[in-house]
């Protein structure tokens, strides 16, 4: 398996006041190709710092961050940008989608930065939106839906571009227990159709369903283990 | 490329979005730039119909036409002085006629209102005009139908006339002027001829509320014989203009007995100085529009600022999903752009809705329509005042972290 995240000694330090705030310390990592990751940890624990730097929303102060071989540790805002919109598909715990748009135009929207031309993003979107099974939604705003089917276009938003990962943050966070097996069942069939997760969670029952546990505080890593007895859903329910 | 147009074509949805969403608050935010609009609008529509009008009136008369006058056109000299100046006589008329051989043709021309009556109709304040029968080709007016009063027919003072248009129009709706005898003041004239329609001079005095009648007759039964009038000359040609111009001066000076060290004592007035005193005013009023205007747009700028930082801040959030999803600073930048010039954009739609009855109005007092030279402009403008007033909010949404945009509540 190929490797798409390596982190060597990533360090972040934040200036709050006159105080620095070392949210990462020499942190190595590296994550392969079709891994399901589960980053877990206290809060204060740097895994919000972490997301953000695989997700390449912000940058770290020192250390190398190679992305599919790619040095993104050095890239300006553009070129970040661009890497945001080809290689990650975020999922927010707050679901995050724009609230005036249908569902449609929320999952085309990574397309419309990417500068997919009109008919093949409606023809990629409407896949996306097929494979979280909300097809019959599509022309829904977002305050028509449940957060469940919220979240499912979150998930279908950041599979449209068949990104190398997906990276969801607490995604079952606002979500009551029955909805969120629902999406963690998704995210199963996801990964069991050869995407890389990331997720991050502080619930040890959703990260069980990872088949690899990264454990941080004080932003350096507790623990990092295979998981033997995944909670894999044997059967994927996805109901529209 | 493809790139760009659908970015742009998203800028726009959102920026749609934004307007509708916010209904009341984009229409009360653009108050200041429908004003600017509607200012510059009616500014435009305004000048335009002066200069229409002024265009109109002006090349009836004729570009090659002298005017030999007490008064000089435009003023600016010392007005006690010009007053005190003699004035113009029918003899001068002659002598310009025999001695300025570059003069094609000469008219004396004098005026005073009065009322006109046919049967049971009257006007009221009509201009009656003493002239004489060269008054056509001196002014190079046309004759609709009938005749102009011949040259017999001045030097003898018969009581015929020739009456404008619109009086024609008034006092024989059904019927022909020709032969008709009318009453101008309290004497009796018989129409012999009706003036082609030529408009109104800025709206305030048509020409075709005239009747023409035989100067001697009009000095002896209008006016005194000492009251002033105007001589108009026609020059030659319209190149010899300057040329006749001074020779007409040397005929009125020696007519006057000016030695060569005196000033005139008169006016010989050309059209050009008329434009030009008309183009002042013009820039006058264009300068004060001009200020109103940028006053009211500058106002309408800072308001759509300040909305658009509302609307910044508001959507932070929005702006973090955006960058997160791949957004580059530039199209965040070039998206708030957007909505702020479609936001003055409506102002102006909304401004020139309001100014176009406005402009009807206007046409009441100045023949004019809103050209649509001024709608381009108009909607041009509150596009760049969009772009302008957004830049600072635009640039700060553009320059957010993607990380606490996410994270803003």
């Amino acid at each position: 398996m190929s490797t798409i995240i390596k982190f060597q000694n990533i360090t972040k330090i934040y200036h709050v006041g006159s105080e620095d705030v070392h949210a990462l310390e020499n942190l190595s990592l590296e994550i392969k190709k079709n891994e399901y990751v589960a980053i877990m940890g206290p809060s204060g624990s740097g895994k919000s710092t972490l997301m953000n730097i695989i997700g390449c929303l912000d940058t770290p102060t020192s250390g190398l961050y190679e992305l599919n071989g790619v040095n993104v540790s050095d890239m300006n805002d553009n070129q970040l940008a661009k890497i945001r919109n080809k290689e990650i598909g975020f999922v927010f715990q707050t679901f995050n989608l724009l609230a005036r748009s249908d569902v449609l135009h929320n999952v085309e929207l990574p397309l419309i930065y990417g500068g997919i031309s009109s008919g093949e993003r409606k023809k990629l979107a409407r896949e996306a939106i097929e494979r979280v099974g909300l097809t019959e939604r599509i022309h829904h705003k977002p305050n028509e839906l449940s957060g469940g089917q919220r979240q499912r276009v979150a998930i279908a938003r950041s599979l449209v571009t068949q990104p190398s990962i997906l990276l969801a943050d607490e995604p079952t966070g606002n979500l009551d227990s029955k909805t969120g097996d629902e999406i963690m069942a998704l995210f199963d069939k996801l990964f069991a159709e050869g995407n890389t997760i990331i997720l991050v969670t502080h619930e040890e029952y959703i990260a069980e369903h990872a088949n690899r546990i990264i454990r941080l505080r004080d932003g350096m890593i507790e623990g990092d283990e295979i998981v033997r007895n995944r909670r894999a859903i044997s059967q994927p329910t996805v109901q529209a | 490329m493809r790139f760009m147009v659908s970015e742009i074509r998203e800028g726009l949805l959102i920026a749609f979005q934004a307007v509708r969403a916010n209904k009341m608050r984009s229409v009360l935010t653009t108050l200041g730039i429908v004003i600017g609009i509607v200012s510059v609008t009616l500014m435009g529509t305004a000048i335009e119909g002066l200069n229409r009008a002024f265009n109109k009136s002006i090349s009836a008369i004729g570009a090659d036409v002298l005017y030999v006058q007490k008064w000089p056109w435009g003023g600016g000299e010392d007005w006690w002085r010009i007053r005190n100046r003699p004035d113009i006589r029918i003899q001068h008329a002659k002598a310009i006629e025999r001695q300025a051989e570059l003069a094609a043709s000469v008219s004396p021309v004098s005026g005073t209102g009065r009322n006109v009556k046919y049967g049971r109709k009257l006007i009221e304040g009509i201009v009656i005009v003493g002239t004489n029968a060269d008054y056509l080709r001196t002014t190079g007016a046309d004759i609709a139908f009938g005749r102009f009063f011949t040259a017999m027919e001045a030097e003898g003072g018969r009581p015929v006339c020739v009456i404008g248009s619109e009086v024609a129009e008034n006092l024989f709706p059904n019927e022909t002027p020709l032969g008709k005898t009318i009453k101008l003041g309290n004497y009796p004239y018989r129409v012999v001829g009706v003036l082609e329609k030529q408009g109104s001079f800025l709206g305030l005095q048509s020409l075709d509320t005239r009747a023409y009648v035989p100067i001697d007759r009009f000095f002896t039964e209008f006016a005194s014989r000492r009251s002033g009038l105007s001589i108009l000359v026609k020059s030659a040609t319209l190149e010899l203009v300057d040329e006749a111009k001074e020779e007409v001066r040397g005929v009125m000076r020696k007519a006057r007995g000016l030695k060569p060290k005196q000033e005139d004592d008169f006016a010989i007035n050309q059209q050009e100085i008329l434009i030009q005193t008309f183009n002042q005013i013009g820039v006058v009023i264009a300068g004060v529009g001009l200020f109103i205007t940028g006053m009211a747009l500058f106002v309408g700028g800072i308001g759509i600022m300040n909305i658009m930082f509302v609307s910044v801040t508001e959507r932070t959030r929005e702006i973090g999903i955006r960058m997160a999803i791949g957004a580059p600073r530039r199209t965040i930048l070039q998206q708030f752009l957007m909505e702020s010039a479609a936001l003055c954009l409506l102002g102006g739609i909304i401004g020139l809705i309001i100014a176009f009855p406005l402009s009807l109005i206007i046409d009441q007092v100045l023949p004019t329509a809103m050209p649509l030279s001024i709608v381009g402009i108009a909607l041009l403008i509150s596009v760049f005042v969009g772009v302008v007033s957004g830049f600072l909010p635009a640039y700060r949404a553009s320059r957010l972290d993607p990380v606490d945009a996410l994270r803003y509540e």
